[in-house]
């Protein structure tokens, strides 16, 4: 269905629902950022589907003015999966926190960037479990004290960037809720990218997590856009999501200048055109064919 | 039954090729209008192990496997070991008399009828194999079928390789004309006829049978005994536009199969018990989002990993209990292989109608056995009832809420269903969401209480149940109201119950037979007139702890007066029930237990199926265990 020509605008994105995060909560910019984004990409709120699994953050499509769905713990991606699958023609983001996609998700996190399904993937990542009340996460770093690591977590953290590099994903950056014009920016982006995009970003805990705050991010992050970082390069783009420490690079990591087919367009029993499109149930021809083989 | 019928068991090791040699033997007796029923009872083994397949042949359509042998192929010595000495007389014993020899006497009246095979096919040096075109060539001729079905069927397996075909036809033929001039004819001669069958596994028909009633989407992850219906999908996916993937689990599977329905596909997905395990959670999220899915079980043998190659019903408590809370659900088992054609069609109806997961049970003994169906009776187009869904919107919306009321997809109605919106459509935004949720979609619950609406949400989506049984047809009894024993069973047990019953009546014990298909929501006051009137109500299941008989007592307070349990892996045979509707009638046995043991077999691990039965009391207590 062609898009109408009517200009966007960040209120055609806006739910009745007022977020219920934190004061100060990063969520909030990210966002609004996707109501930018999207008003920006010029595509209708019915032709959007957002998908969320659980935390504080996978609230978000209650906030989000399109088709959405809140899922359960961990299972966005295979959700979306399946939804893009039965209609490639919804442009499908997927919105959850770092417990969500890197912990109980993990594995359906790495299948979807080895799978190429078109969709984008917004990780708001603070470093904690929020909506449980501030536990270790996955992206917690080591030594970090928090209720269910008294004395500090002993495990190494995970780095959402160099996995999905290493799994295939062919568009991966990296956003702070602080910076929501560049945030805006990459979105746009990664929607537009054709095949999974993860847009990981630092979205602060203003409440669980007095660790990993705003400005402890804003002492350390510096743009890729301000260096010569070449974002086609995939050694360069490893090097920079190996980056950790004073200094943390965030933008575009990395996008593959010759994109993989994403999974739709190769898919056999798609070649039809949108699944939910198809005429229910089987041709007299194909039935009989079908018996035949059994005979 | 009155026509005349053949069981051929043809064993091996895996790898000698048993499945094919039976699929070669199927087809061309149904080439020659015979019925087939075929069971397969084999180890998780890729090579060597034993595998010991039974083909029961009638122009008669049989609802099961048997509980004998008439002819025996043995495709190596563990073979012959094991199955001769529980061969009855008037039965006969093929081998390569080149390659293995009788351990002892056969048993009063059983003909060995070895065959030479490097003498009748001089390719058997080659292709060893050919032993087993020989032995097929042979039996067909013993139960006086003509040679003209195996032909043909040789000549289209290789249809590719000529000089293959001559080679298989030239040994099938010798063993064939050396069977007719050396060998006795089995007493029980067959009569060709022109009906013409299909040869389906009921895991290949439940997948064409889901691809007729319009599935779109199929997702699995492998795992026995439900692998065969991911296979079927995709070999087909491209021709029927189906779009069929293998993913990274079943936690993957039903997520991706719930998210393809929400957005209006006919979407399905089957495992098996552990998988179904892993699939729980998102049970309960259909059950909330009123987004609907199929779900199949094809049953094995449990707990944890179990028994991957054998058959079980021993999953109903996990279908009942699967997910946490109150939802509605809808559980249905096939009573037959034939049965599994037609059970997805109703299932994507009534998915469809009352937006609630579904889920079959079947289970490996019909997953994949062999049955010859009639094809007319596959040549079906099914009724597609795909409930209150709205595919189109009006035109030129653009995407704002339409005018006057707004869409509401948890619409509070009468009957309960709310109309389900397709996401793409303009004019009908809504957020589905796992959490309580009210009309709208919006969640509740983050809110400090909100007792009313959180009722009338729970309320709204029970009240959708109160119809469903309109749609499901209740079970009648078969036999008279004032028999002896009523035998009670489900799913699968059918065309053995069914078998059991003839026995029964033969042997002056009068017996009915009630089975069950729809497990929830349960014919609660059919039933229970049905069995209110019985003298002896006897519940049969292929389970240890009779998960369906708490079931029926649960849901219509009538305790059966007898159990005829069976846990060992292998499915029930006629004569099991027999046995066991004996124990119970002169021993007063409450709960009878039995197991298939081999009289010859002589290690630890009995693994086939055949021979007299024993009737042999193990624990003459309350509960009595049987074996053949």
């Amino acid at each position: 269905m062609p898009s109408a020509v009517a200009v966007l605008e960040l209120k055609d994105f806006k739910a009745d629902v007022p977020p219920d995060w934190c004061a100060g909560c990063g969520d909030f910019g990210v966002l609004n950022a996707l109501f930018h984004a999207c008003a920006e990409l010029g595509r209708q709120p019915h032709e959007i589907l957002v998908v969320s699994g659980i935390g504080c953050s996978s609230n978000l499509p209650g906030f989000f003015r399109s088709y959405g769905v809140h899922s359960l713990h961990g299972r966005a991606l295979p959700f979306a999966t399946g939804a893009k699958l039965a209609n490639h023609g919804m442009t499908v983001i997927v919105t959850g926190g770092d417990g969500d996609g890197y912990g109980i998700g993990l594995n359906h996190f790495i299948q979807a960037m080895r799978r190429n399904i078109d969709m984008t993937y917004i990780v708001m990542d603070n470093e904690t479990y929020g909506l449980t009340t501030g536990q270790v996460s996955p992206t917690s770093e080591t030594g970090m004290v928090t209720k269910t690591t008294p004395h500090g977590n002993l495990e190494g953290m995970l780095n959402p960037l160099a996995l999905a590099l290493a799994s295939g994903c062919g568009y991966v950056a990296r956003g702070f809720s602080g910076q929501p014009k560049h945030l805006q920016k990459l979105y746009a982006d990664a929607i537009r990218y054709p095949g999974f995009a993860l847009v990981d970003v630092f979205s602060p805990c203003v409440t669980f997590n007095k660790h990993n705050s705003y400005e402890w991010f804003r002492k350390r992050v510096y743009k890729l856009e301000d260096t010569p970082h070449d974002p086609s390069d995939f050694h360069a783009a490893m090097d920079a999501a190996l980056t950790w420490g004073e200094k943390i690079p965030i933008g575009l990591v990395y996008r593959d200048a010759n994109p993989r087919p994403s999974l739709h367009t190769q898919d056999p029993g798609l070649q039809a055109g949108l699944l939910v499109h198809q005429p229910v149930g089987v041709t007299k021809e194909q039935r009989q064919k079908l018996i035949e083989e059994f005979m | 039954m009155n026509e005349p019928d053949v069981v051929v068991g043809i064993g091996g090791a895996a790898g000698d090729g048993v499945a094919s040699a039976g699929n070669t033997l199927a087809v061309s007796v149904a080439r020659q209008g015979q019925a087939v029923y075929a069971y397969n009872s084999y180890q998780s083994v890729i090579r060597g192990g034993h595998s010991w397949l039974r083909l029961r042949i009638s122009a008669g359509k049989p609802l099961n496997h048997g509980d004998r042998v008439d002819a025996l192929i043995a495709l190596n010595q563990d073979t012959l070991d094991r199955h001769l000495p529980e061969l009855i007389g008037g039965s006969v014993a093929l081998y390569n008399s080149a390659k293995l020899r009788p351990g002892g006497e056969p048993p009063a009246g059983v003909e060995l009828c070895p065959l030479p095979v490097p003498d009748l096919a001089p390719a058997y040096k080659q292709l060893p194999v050919m032993q087993n075109t020989v032995a097929v060539g042979a039996v067909i001729g013993l139960m006086g079928l003509d040679f003209t079905g195996l032909e043909s069927v040789l000549e289209s397996t290789f249809a590719k390789k000529p000089h293959v075909v001559n080679m298989n036809v030239e040994a099938a033929r010798a063993g064939y004309d050396y069977a007719a001039i050396h060998f006795k004819p089995l007493s029980k001669q067959l009569r060709p006829n022109g009906q013409r069958w299909a040869l389906v596994t009921g895991n290949e028909l439940l997948a064409m049978g889901a691809a007729f009633a319009g599935c779109k989407f199929y997702c699995a992850y492998p795992m026995s005994p439900a692998t065969h219906v991911l296979e079927w999908f995709a070999a087909h996916g491209k021709e029927l536009g189906i779009c069929v993937r293998q993913v990274e689990d079943e936690i993957s599977v039903i997520n991706m199969t719930i998210g393809a329905s929400h957005m209006g596909a006919r979407a399905l997905c089957a495992t098996s018990g552990g998988g179904l395990a892993l699939m729980t959670e998102a049970i309960g999220l259909s059950g909330m989002l009123e987004t609907p899915v199929v779900v199949v079980n094809v049953q094995r043998a449990g707990p944890s990993t179990g028994v991957p190659t054998k058959t079980e019903q021993g999953d109903l408590n996990q279908a009942l209990g699967a997910s946490q809370g109150d939802f509605p659900r809808i559980i249905m088992a096939p009573l037959s292989m034939t049965d599994c054609f037609t059970t997805p069609a109703l299932a994507f109806n009534v998915a469809d109608r009352y937006q609630c997961p579904v889920i079959i049970l079947t289970d490996l003994l019909m997953a994949e056995g062999n049955e010859t169906v009639d094809p007319a009776r596959l040549d079906v187009e099914f009724q597609i009832d795909r409930g209150e869904l709205i595919t189109a919107a009006p035109a030129g919306d653009d995407g704002s809420a339409a005018a006057g009321e707004p869409y509401l997809r948890y619409k509070d109605t009468a009957s309960g269903i709310s109309p389900r919106a397709v996401p793409g459509l303009p004019g009908h935004l809504y957020v589905a969401a796992s959490d309580e949720h009210d009309e709208d979609g919006v969640i509740i619950s983050d809110v400090y209480t909100d007792t009313v609406r959180r009722k009338k949400m729970a309320d709204k989506r029970s009240r959708k149940m109160a119809t469903a049984l309109e749609h499901l047809p209740a079970p009648t009894l078969e036999g008279p109201a004032d028999a002896e024993v009523t035998l009670v069973g489900w799913g699968s047990t059918w065309g053995v119950l069914a078998e059991a019953v003839e026995h029964l009546n033969r042997a002056g014990i009068s017996a009915s037979h009630l089975q069950i298909k729809f497990l929830v929501p349960f014919h609660t006051a059919e039933v229970a007139a049905i069995l209110g009137r019985s003298r002896r109500v006897v519940v049969v299941e292929n389970n240890q702890s009779g998960q369906f008989a708490r079931h029926l007592r649960a849901e219509t307070g009538i305790a059966a007066h007898g159990h005829i349990r069976k846990y060992d892996g292998e499915p029930f045979e006629p004569k099991h029930i027999v046995a066991g509707v004996r124990e119970l009638l002169t021993n007063g046995t409450t709960v009878v237990e039995v197991l298939s043991t081999e009289p010859g077999w002589r290690t630890e691990h009995p693994t086939g199926t055949s021979g007299d039965w024993a009737g042999r009391l193990v624990a003459p207590a309350k509960t009595s265990s049987l074996a053949t």
